[in-house]
């Protein structure tokens, strides 16, 4: 029997047209940590005491207003998120309180509640659309189209847009070779930080000899500061198995695995939701679209180990043992999981599948030469519109930061557009972009040029009064503690350069100490086993390069510009703002300020243990670092 | 004790009694017991058919699992580079000061408290973050973290 989805559709928004009102609630983990869910539920309330009807819909009911819970909006500096169609109209930071008065202005009277709307930072306008907002109007939200406008829990939502429609084209219509060749042409290459094209690897498995051949979808988001696909299994969870499906296909593949971190609940549970309702669809299990052909996904939830990223050690921790690479060849494609062919894509790459088998699609024509599409970035840290956004390849991080990121926040709270020090790029295995970079279009080649990577798409901002050693320390402590330990280069290496880096934060490190540490940083990049590994030293290496003042500063002067080391801090009392209260000398442990109410008070700086006691003790600011 | 033998046997039957399933077992199994211990894993190991190495080495290779009791509040703070980057170096000082606790001692005399620090909870929108037993508070500052831990203290001794 085949499956009708255009009929699927058609039922669908015949539906969702009977209700007066759509009520999209972003249910991302950002907005539900702000209490979007008590919003969910208020509004339920508030609108039936108003006399309204109104319905959740997954429960598919005729009513004036329907809820709707969608997944990551990717504007999570301003959530809770709300958006009231047909209208469109944004609301932002919306707590249950405001409920009452939305409902009564909004929905009853179709007024606008202006405090609740995005005001444009140049015009200083309200802006009353979603589809008008600057943060969204500057991306290209492609992938991430779906994320925000459909209830990702509702696997008939994302069929009335579009859904699984190439993967009933992929299983019933294409053959395997046809399907690697689209996916060829169109140049997609795996967002999940290699960049490999993504057509080539599944070319390489169509072709390799196998009884079995698995598809695994790497959902391990590991990177610091990164969670794209987080969002993305969160909020579109069905765009990423119908890629699964189509790459199963092309490859020749009857099982598939989506390996989750478990650090990601509402992902763990929105797509094994997902896997459950396309399995009851019948897009997945035995006779597929009614092909005849066999495909299933199960899920597994990682159990927090960051080498689990790599893909010979996400294979180990799916058969149940320690998440340790292994060497390089075999790949995968030939001996993989169980010892069958495998194929393992990054679930941003998955979910891009759809978008570029589709007739027409335009997705190729954006980018760049060496890098097409686009890509999601995390972008966070100094900046005023913490978030998740999408951009073609080559845009700048004059757009990202300033455009879309509004600006770089000062500690002092201050907004200045592009002054940042550095954006830390592609987590533990990038590097840093420095404001000389600030007009580099972003691609692959062109960010590897200049000693980063764009790796899986973290961005952290970071602003004049960041540390850079202290940065580097932070990768350096983190890949040091997330090494598995199987070859002796990362384990000992990183544990070596960490120890060198404290000896630089902390006073100790001499001359000497800045030729070792980068004598380390290229052994272990030409000795370890894999590609963690390899490219640990990748942050030192990069800050080095960069900022190797800094480095120096704290090496020959023992001081840090920053002050964020504290064992390299001075600190001094201020006399124009020291009001003689005497707290300080009260509350520091080790005697070190004297003097009198009269004479006012110093630091003795042998006695100084720099614990920063009594500068959190003065309630004048008075005492500096210098 | 054999009743917790037969919860571990109920576990071992819905994996089908599979070792390359160890890992969602042990988690189910943590789930059960709260940690992972030691007899228990034992007798796992012989129902797997696998030594009791592998299951020791499985088990201490993720940060997930445990190997001793955690308090009744487990308190995750993120460390990732957008958390770290707002100073949730300060939010950890703040809460070990507060709990008497530090990077060798995790889990408070009482038992209530449990702190760990992770690596990425991918809410790096709203950094620093930290959460409490699955509730995930945003934007933290020391002040408020101490707060919350403060309010359930009082909720404790209350009772």
């Amino acid at each position: 029997m085949s499956i009708n989805l255009e009929n699927i559709a058609a039922s669908f928004n015949e539906r969702m047209d009977q209700h007066k009102y759509r009520i999209m609630i972003c249910g991302g983990t950002g907005c539900i940590a702000n209490g979007s869910m008590e919003v969910y539920e208020k509004f339920q309330e508030v609108i039936a005491a108003k006399g309204m009807s109104v319905s959740v819909q997954l429960d598919k009911h005729e009513s004036d207003v329907v809820m709707s819970c969608s997944g990551c909006q990717g504007f999570c500096q301003r959530g809770p998120l709300v958006t009231i169609y047909p209208e469109g109209i944004f609301y932002t930071k919306v707590k249950a309180s405001d409920v009452e008065e939305i409902v009564e202005e909004t929905l009853v009277k179709g007024n606008i509640v202006e405090r609740l709307l995005v005001v444009d930072a140049e015009t200083q306008e309200h802006i009353k659309h979603v589809h008008e907002v600057p943060f969204y109007t500057r991306q290209n939200r492609i992938v991430l189209e779906n994320c925000g406008h459909i209830d990702a829990r509702d696997i008939e939502d994302y069929i009335a847009k579009g859904g699984y429609v190439q993967a009933k084209r992929a299983v019933l219509e294409m053959t395997d070779e046809e399907i690697c060749q689209k996916v060829l042409d169109s140049g997609l290459k795996g967002r999940g930080g290699a960049g490999f094209p993504t057509g080539l690897k599944w070319t390489f498995a169509r072709k390799a000899v196998s009884e079995k051949k698995y598809i695994i979808c790497n959902g391990d988001e590991g990177d610091p500061g990164a969670f794209m696909d987080r969002s993305l299994m969160e909020g579109n969870p069905h765009a990423v198995l119908e890629g699964m499906i189509i790459a199963a296909m092309g490859i020749g593949a009857s099982e598939g695995h989506v390996y989750v971190r478990t650090e990601y609940p509402l992902a763990v549970e929105r797509i094994k939701l997902a896997a459950d309702e396309a399995r009851r669809m019948g897009f997945l299990g035995d006779n597929i679209f009614g092909s005849g052909k066999h495909f299933d996904i199960f899920i597994m939830e990682g159990a927090g180990a960051f080498v689990c990223g790599e893909e010979t050690a996400l294979m180990s921790s799916i058969e149940g043992k320690r998440g340790m690479p292994n060497p390089k060849p075999p790949f995968p494609a030939n001996k993989g999981l169980f010892g069958y062919s495998t194929t393992i894509n990054n679930v941003e790459t998955l979910a891009s599948v759809p978008i570029v088998l589709a007739e027409g699609s335009t997705y190729g024509q954006l980018g760049t030469e060496n890098a097409r599409g686009t890509k999601t970035f995390a972008l966070t840290g100094n900046v005023v519109n913490t978030g998740l956004i999408e951009v073609p390849f080559g845009a700048t991080l004059r757009q990202i930061i300033d455009d879309i990121g509004g600006g770089v926040v000062d500690d002092d709270g201050t907004v200045k557009p592009s002054n940042f020090k550095a954006v830390q790029i592609g987590g533990p295995s990038g590097g840093c972009l420095t404001p000389e970079h600030i007009d580099l279009p972003l691609d692959y080649a062109g960010v590897q040029k200049v000693g980063a990577i764009i790796g899986s798409g973290g961005l952290v901002v970071m602003n004049h009064q960041t540390c850079m050693v202290q940065i580097a320390r932070f990768f350096m402590q983190f890949t040091q503690n997330e090494s598995c330990g199987k070859c002796v280069v990362c384990r000992e290496g990183t544990k070596q350069m960490l120890d060198l880096l404290d000896d630089i934060i902390e006073g100790r490190a001499d001359e000497n100490t800045i030729p070792l540490l980068e004598e380390l940083a290229y052994a272990v990049q030409d000795g370890a086993l894999c590609g963690l590994g390899k490219t640990a030293p990748n942050p030192v290496i990069s800050t080095l390069r960069y900022f190797r003042d800094e480095y120096e500063d704290h090496v020959f002067n023992k001081h840090c510009a920053a002050g964020r080391c504290k064992a390299l801090a001075n600190y001094v009392i201020n006399p124009e703002r020291c009001k003689k209260c005497s707290l300080c000398m009260r509350t520091c442990p080790n005697g070190a300020i004297s003097g009198s109410r009269e004479e006012g008070y110093r630091i003795d700086p042998a006695k100084c243990i720099k614990c920063g006691a009594c500068q959190a003790a003065c309630k004048f600011g008075a005492i500096e670092v210098k | 004790m054999s009743d917790n033998f037969a919860k571990v046997d109920a576990i071992v039957k819905k994996y089908d009694r599979n070792p390359s399933k160890l890992i969602g077992i042990l988690q189910e199994a943590q789930e059960v017991f709260g940690y992972l211990p030691e007899e228990e894993m034992t007798y796992l190991a012989n129902q797997l058919g696998i030594s009791p190495a592998r299951i020791f080495g499985v088990a201490t290779f993720y940060a997930h699992f445990t190997l001793s009791p955690k308090g009744k509040y487990l308190i995750r703070i993120c460390d990732g580079t957008a958390c770290h980057v707002k100073k949730s170096s300060d939010i950890i000082a703040a809460l070990f000061k507060e709990l008497g606790l530090n990077e060798k001692k995790l889990t408070s005399d009482d038992g209530l408290f449990t702190i760990e620090l992770v690596a990425c909870l991918g809410a790096c929108g709203l950094a620093p973050v930290m959460v409490i037993n699955e509730k995930v508070h945003g934007q933290m500052t020391p002040d408020q973290a101490l707060a919350l831990v403060r309010e359930i203290k009082a909720s404790e001794g209350g009772n």
